[in-house]
């Protein structure tokens, strides 16, 4: 039954999805706002998270530069405030991808020359071109003070002009959130098992016998940049709205070092590795930064440990106890 | 008129002559053998031809074209295909994938990004028989990279099998595999190669399999074509069994 087979993954992946999704639905009914919010801001890096592990995980590439694209999601965002005074989130949305993609499309057309180390740090360098131009090119970007986005319209006007913000960020932003965020879980899974996804798993693999199979490695390698860099610059422009304010600090290389530790953090080798390391990083930052002057240093233990003890992240760990379980029973 | 012919092919790397100019030609339909003692410039040879190594003089011509110049995803989509001595898989992937991507490549969709692989019933189809073919079927799901040495040589020629070649070159199929397991291989690609009148070229060491497999046999050494002719040819020819046997008879 060939039919049974196919329908399999889908079938296991809704399973799973359904009920989180379901959970995330009625979270602000339940919890205070700012647990909400808090939430979506979580969500929103792990789109990031996302776009990030398409990279990593799926073709083999280490990005040390992907502040660039959530940092020109969110200038995009603010330029349009800037420049064409409008408020509406659909069209932050749209400039923020479409802003991302080009200049990913950019950045990545160089990089995917190069694989390993020297496509890492390559990455990084030009991102940091992109950090020292929001830096000093302050007449555009604010330099360090940045620039300022105010709280946005939705639905062209229908949802607007909010008494409280913190009401607005947990309530109709929590839903814009948790739309896109679903929406780009979907559309990463149908493209991680596409065709195209296993192309990019076999160059990951084994890039020399991918060439033997006509697969093109570099032309696939740059795609997967811009839809990566797109998803990022997505994260960046739903982020910035609810922050209220873009600072050169989100292009800087130690932003991009966060979006690599939400792939270590959940695990690189699974789907659902960068998204639940993206959240589960939201609130240890959070935590950490409540509790403790040195709260770097307690990330960066946790990152040292999880190295050490966790290679394969959470979401791995999980799997390997659940189907140690399994076998026990 | 020859499917694949070099014109005074040539490689060198530094002092060592390991391709030099040679004439090589492959007829439509027949399993060449290629042989000869190791360095003799085998694989070189497929190298230079199947795009991996770039030619320091002469010509590859397939079909009658000139693809000297061609990128290796040119050459395969022309319907050059090869396999490899050293076993080269996608080990993270499974079995059923390593062969499932040769055919979406094949047909041109390994640049869909927004359809599932699992749901082309056709790929998926005529990748179960791939796999029924070279006896991996009940490997399907095991990632390739777990599968013992005999399968991922067997996976190996599948993938490049499934790419549906004009021309296929086998890189010795049977090496770094137990004498035990060397027939039962060379038995089911045989029997795929022969089944579907595939034109193959095996490089071999072995020389039961290769006086067992080929309807003729080209002798290399030290970067030179030493011989060619049919298997009785090349087996009563004393100096190709001087040259790698150092006897003066195979028998």
């Amino acid at each position: 039954m060939p039919g049974a087979i196919e329908a399999g993954p889908v079938k296991r992946a809704l399973a799973i999805a359904v009920p989180i999704a379901a959970v995330l639905i009625l979270i602000p009914y339940v919890v205070p706002p700012y647990q909400a919010y808090l939430l979506s801001s979580g969500l929103t890096y792990a789109i990031a998270g996302l776009g990030f592990n398409l990279l990593l995980g799926y073709t083999g590439l280490l990005s040390f530069g992907h502040a660039a694209y959530f940092g020109m999601g969110a200038y995009a965002v603010a330029f349009l405030v800037k420049y064409l005074h409008t408020g509406s989130m659909e069209l932050f949305l749209l400039g923020g991808v479409i802003a991302a993609a080009l200049v990913s499309a950019l950045i990545g057309f160089v990089c995917v020359r190069y694989t390993r180390i020297f496509f890492s740090i390559l990455a990084m360098a030009l991102a940091q071109v992109l950090w020292s131009l929001a830096l000093k090119f302050y007449w555009v970007t604010g330099g360090t003070d940045g620039l300022r986005v105010p709280t946005p319209t939705l639905l062209g006007g229908l949802v607007s002009n909010p008494e409280d913000k913190l009401d607005f960020l947990s309530g109709p932003y929590y839903y814009l959130v948790l739309l896109f965020f679903f929406a780009a879980v979907a559309v990463m899974w149908v493209i991680v098992n596409s065709p195209f996804g296993k192309a990019l798993q076999a160059i990951r693999d084994n890039e020399t016998r991918a060439a033997f199979v006509a697969v093109r490695v570099r032309r696939s390698r740059w795609i997967a940049f811009v839809v990566s860099g797109a998803f990022t610059g997505l994260a960046g422009a739903l982020w910035v709205p609810a922050n209220g304010l873009i600072t050169p600090d989100f292009m800087y290389w130690t932003f991009s070092g966060k979006i690599v530790f939400f792939a270590v953090l959940g695990g690189f080798r699974t789907f659902a590795g960068p998204i639940i390391g993206a959240v589960v990083f939201n609130y240890l930052e959070y935590f950490a930064v409540a509790t403790t002057d040195y709260w770097q240093l307690v990330l960066g233990a946790i990152l040292v440990f999880l190295v050490m003890a966790l290679p394969t992240g959470l979401v791995g760990t999980l799997g390997r106890l659940a189907l140690k379980l399994r076998s026990a029973d | 008129m020859s499917l694949l012919e070099t014109r005074k092919l040539r490689k060198y790397f530094g002092f060592l002559h390991a391709v030099d100019d040679v004439d090589f030609s492959v007829r439509p339909g027949e399993v060449l053998a290629l042989i000869g003692s190791n360095g003799a410039g085998k694989t070189t040879l497929v190298n230079l031809i199947s795009g991996l190594l770039r030619a320091d003089g002469g010509q590859v011509l397939f079909q009658g074209t000139d693809v000297t110049h061609l990128s290796v995803v040119d050459r395969i989509r022309g319907g050059i295909a090869r396999s490899f001595q050293l076993v080269n898989l996608f080990d993270q992937m499974t079995t059923f994938d390593n062969i499932a991507l040769s055919i979406f490549s094949r047909e041109g969709k390994t640049q869909k990004l927004m359809s599932l692989a699992g749901a082309d019933r056709a790929v998926r189809r005529e990748a179960l028989e791939v796999l029924s073919q070279f006896g991996l079927e009940t490997k399907r799901n095991v990632l390739a990279g777990v599968l013992s040495q005999g399968e991922r040589k067997l996976l190996d020629v599948g993938v490049a099998y499934a790419l549906r070649p004009k021309l296929l070159f086998l890189d010795e199929p049977t090496s770094g595999v137990s004498t035990r397991e060397k027939a039962p291989i060379m038995d089911i690609i045989s029997a795929v190669v022969r089944s579907e009148k595939i034109t193959a070229v095996i490089i071999e060491h072995d020389m039961d399999v290769v006086f067992g497999y080929s309807d003729r046999i080209v002798a290399m050494h030290q970067g030179a074509i030493l011989a060619q002719g049919t298997p009785q040819e090349i087996r009563r020819n004393e100096q190709v069994s001087m040259t790698l046997i150092g006897a003066p008879s195979f028998d």
